[in-house]
């Protein structure tokens, strides 16, 4: 029924932000709604009364300096694939996917904490809806490491370089932004508990 | 037809030495897993069509319980089963459940998926002028999660305890509690599975649009160039990416309370004198977060609908759009407004009545972009030379729907008459007219408008004149009745009045109501019968059958995945140069430069002729990677 279609590849205005990358914004907007729903419902909820006060796991600490540090080696990864310095990019990227893991496992280890305070995802919402952060967070955060190992595949099949750096420009966004993200969520729990 | 034939059948062994030319693409990645943003519309298209004839046919049901409360519906048996009961009567839980899922389908299947899904895909690449979306994968995914969340959907409905029944808001506790009624249980938790799914369907499509009318646009596309039923979309999929992931939170926390043991939205509960173990939540939180999506939902249903009007009627009165940049501009306010409104549906929730006042008042602005946009479609049609296609029947009919039940809007956005009127049929009554109806209006007309660039052929004039007059007029004999129901005092969501004694006045005004709804959705069937048979015997469409100016008709009658064959068409004037004093024809296509309409030009258009001359020197860069 349709007709055959010769396309003729005309020029194309260069645009100011790659299409996917766009798209990659797009989503960063989508999961911030979604945190943004999540801890106004938590100060709704507070100021509802009926509140417990919770004090926060200690490792809570010590994982948000890992995924700090983890955003410092991403950007030298950036850095670096700019300058075609491609040893220093898988390097860095490898110590990156090694510091969001035990992220991920530092946070695993706070639920225990948390248990062990008697504070548990059942019960009283205050308590639910630390889990609930954390959780929601180390999913993307989940999806962020699958990303990284993405880039870093590519980083050893030499598709990563100063001439293609959308690839690890797009991940070093995503990685920034979860990070960012749960430096949010820690401050807010800290001044909110 | 003998070529397609051949394709399906060579289409694996093309397949091998096929790189890029989707010529040889074989069955299922042409019509099934296509990544064409047309057959994707169509797709999304066939599946509303689906959906809004079960949608519909629910209501009719619970519309014979309510107009008819002694009848006996036996006759059901064989299609409902056990949902009858042995007198011949319509289960009281299975009529919650019909209400339910009538809201939900219609609400999210038919006026968002099958709505927008259907011409912002269809619509976006071809009226920017871009080969397709910006990735044709993720829309293709759109549509099957779409699909995924449809089959589960409708797998609730044939479940041993029925599918969910707490009304498509879905409040808890009566959501949250198994036990609270049949419906919560596993067909609540379908329902809360199906639209998680339903969201990340909306929010792939979503992007998937905004991106493409920022980074597509063809040459010479500005945003003040762009037509109006894209800036429509475009607001729409913004309104739609802030809002679903705040219902995502929602259905998350519900599904950790059913499920989970969490205590979110549950408090201080007795059943059976029995405490539940949940203590410290808040039913109303889930309001606040329902409601701060829901209340955009609304918009997200109707801004299609107000573009895909504008479109049409400005082509069909063969005039310009009146004030351009104030529709623009009205799209902005509602889409902005939109979010600090959500608390006007929750008046009756016992919250501070200073707090109220400020959501009314927020409210009743609404009212002032509302109203620009209907007087700009008003002032467009005045004396012009209107075509009556259906397609513009439809539109007209939109407008008068948007006007009647907009104004019953003012009544409700008041908290002091919303304690009278909240949870009434006059609730009923508003928001089927201006966002139901008006937006399923939108939809039929752009279907009339679209059919010849969709399939290639001319849907039935004729028939679609019957289908108009049956429909505008069926609806308004079902839901202007509906408004002195809502004022006598008759809630919402009851199964039968006939044991109340204060309402026993108006079994005839239902008996009445439901008569004319049986017709209304009878006429849908001419338009079903309409729209199959001239899927292939119908008409042949010629290139530009409406005479339009905006893109699509620049393409063949049956455009192939890249839309264009050759270059795409560069733009050089906005989309409404109808009837242009001194132009040959009372048409001036976008593609048309001004150097090639000296006749017609105005002065400051006549300057630009040499920018047009600068823009085709431009050599520019074909690779995409920044």
């Amino acid at each position: 029924m349709n007709q055959h279609i010769d396309m003729k590849n005309e020029p194309v205005r260069p645009l100011s932000m790659h299409p996917q990358r766009f798209a990659l914004w797009l989503f960063i907007v989508s999961i911030v709604m979604i945190f943004a729903a999540m801890t106004s419902a938590y100060i709704v909820k507070k100021s509802d009364g009926d509140w417990v006060d919770i004090i926060l796991p200690q490792s809570f600490w010590l994982n948000t300096i890992v995924l700090v540090a983890s955003s410092v080696t991403m950007h030298m990864a950036y850095i670096a694939a700019k300058r075609n310095n491609l040893n220093l990019v898988k390097i860095a990227m490898t110590i990156t996917t090694i510091l969001g893991l035990s992220f991920l496992v530092g946070q695993y280890v706070s639920w225990g904490e948390l248990a062990a305070m008697d504070v548990h995802f059942e019960g009283k919402p205050a308590g639910s809806f630390i889990y609930v952060f954390t959780g929601l967070h180390g999913f993307h955060l989940i999806s962020g490491v699958v990303f990284l190992i993405i880039v870093l595949v590519a980083t050893f099949r030499f598709k990563v370089h100063s001439k293609s750096m959308n690839l690890i420009g797009m991940c070093a966004t995503y990685w920034h932004f979860l990070d960012g993200l749960w430096v949010y969520l820690f401050i807010f729990l800290l001044l909110n508990h | 037809m003998a070529t397609e034939h051949q394709l399906e059948g060579n289409g694996v062994s093309h397949d091998d030495h096929d790189h890029d030319h989707d010529h040889h693409q074989s069955f299922v990645s042409k019509y099934i897993f296509s990544t064409d943003h047309k057959t994707i519309a169509k797709q999304f298209l066939i599946t509303g069509i689906f959906w809004a004839i079960i949608g519909g046919a629910m209501s009719i049901i619970f519309r014979l319980q309510l107009g008819f409360p002694n009848s006996n519906v036996g006759w059901l048996k064989p299609l409902l089963g056990q949902w009858i009961t042995e007198e011949g009567k319509i289960d009281p839980e299975f009529y919650l459940a019909l209400v339910t899922m009538h809201g939900t389908i219609m609400v999210f299947f038919v006026l968002t998926a099958g709505l927008s899904g259907t011409f912002s895909n269809f619509l976006i690449p071809l009226q920017v002028g871009a080969r397709d979306m910006a990735s044709g994968f993720m829309n293709m995914l759109s549509y099957w999660f779409f699909f995924l969340s449809s089959v589960i959907m409708m797998s609730s409905l044939f479940i041993q305890t029925g599918p969910a029944s707490g009304s498509w808001v879905v409040y808890p506790p009566l959501s949250a509690l198994p036990q609270a009624m049949k419906g919560s249980e596993l067909g609540m938790t379908l329902w809360l599975v199906s639209m998680a799914i339903f969201i990340v369907s909306s929010l792939l499509g979503g992007i998937n649009y905004i991106t493409t009318v920022i980074n597509l646009r063809t040459k010479g596309m500005t945003f003040s160039k762009l037509p109006l039923t894209i800036w429509a979309f475009f607001l729409t999929a913004v309104i739609g990416l802030l809002s679903f992931p705040v219902l995502f939170s929602a259905a998350l926390l519900l599904v950790f309370d059913r499920s989970f043991g969490t205590s979110f939205y549950l408090s201080d509960i007795y059943i059976g004198g029995e405490a539940l173990p949940n203590t410290g939540g808040s039913a109303l939180l889930f309001q606040h977060l329902f409601w701060f999506l829901g209340h955009p939902e609304v918009y997200i249903v109707l801004l299609p609908a107000l573009g895909i009007t504008s479109e049409i009627i400005a082509t069909n009165s063969r005039k310009p759009i009146f004030g351009y940049r104030a529709m623009v501009g009205s799209l902005f306010g509602i889409s902005i407004l939109s979010f600090v409104v959500w608390a006007h549906h929750m008046f009756v929730t016992g919250m501070n009545p200073f707090l109220g006042s400020i959501f009314m008042f927020l409210t009743l602005i609404i009212a002032v972009p509302s109203a620009v946009k209907v007087f700009n479609y008003i002032t467009t049609l005045w004396k012009g030379n209107i075509v009556f296609t259906p397609g513009m029947l439809f539109s007209i009919g939109l407008v008068s729907l948007f006007i009647s039940g907009g104004v019953t809007g003012i009544y409700l956005g008041n908290s002091a008459i919303d304690i009278q009127l909240h949870d009434t049929y006059f609730v009923v009554a508003h928001f089927h007219l201006v966002m139901g109806s008006a937006s399923f209006f939108g939809m039929v007309a752009g279907v009339y408008h679209w059919f010849p660039k969709m399939f290639g052929r001319m849907m039935d004039e004729k028939l679609g004149y019957v289908h108009f007059w049956f429909t505008f007029v069926g609806v308004y004999l079902v839901f202007f009745p509906m408004h002195y129901i809502g004022i006598a005092g008759f809630p919402r969501r009851y199964y039968s009045f006939t044991n109340f004694d204060a309402f026993q006045s108006f079994t005839d005004l239902n008996m009445f109501v439901s008569v004319a709804a049986i017709i209304t959705f009878g006429a849908q069937f001419i338009f079903l019968f309409n729209f199959f048979y001239s899927m292939f015997k119908g008409r042949r469409a010629t290139l530009n059958p409406w005479k339009s100016n905006t893109l699509e008709w620049t393409t063949p009658i049956n455009p192939g995945h890249g839309n264009w064959p050759g270059e795409i068409p560069a733009v050089y004037r906005w989309p409404y140069d109808y009837s242009k004093p001194g132009a040959e024809d009372d048409f001036i296509p976008q593609h048309i430069p001004f150097s090639a309409t000296p006749e017609s030009n105005l002065p400051h258009e006549n300057e630009l002729i040499a920018e047009e001359k600068e823009e085709e020197g431009i050599v520019v860069d074909e690779t995409k990677e920044s």
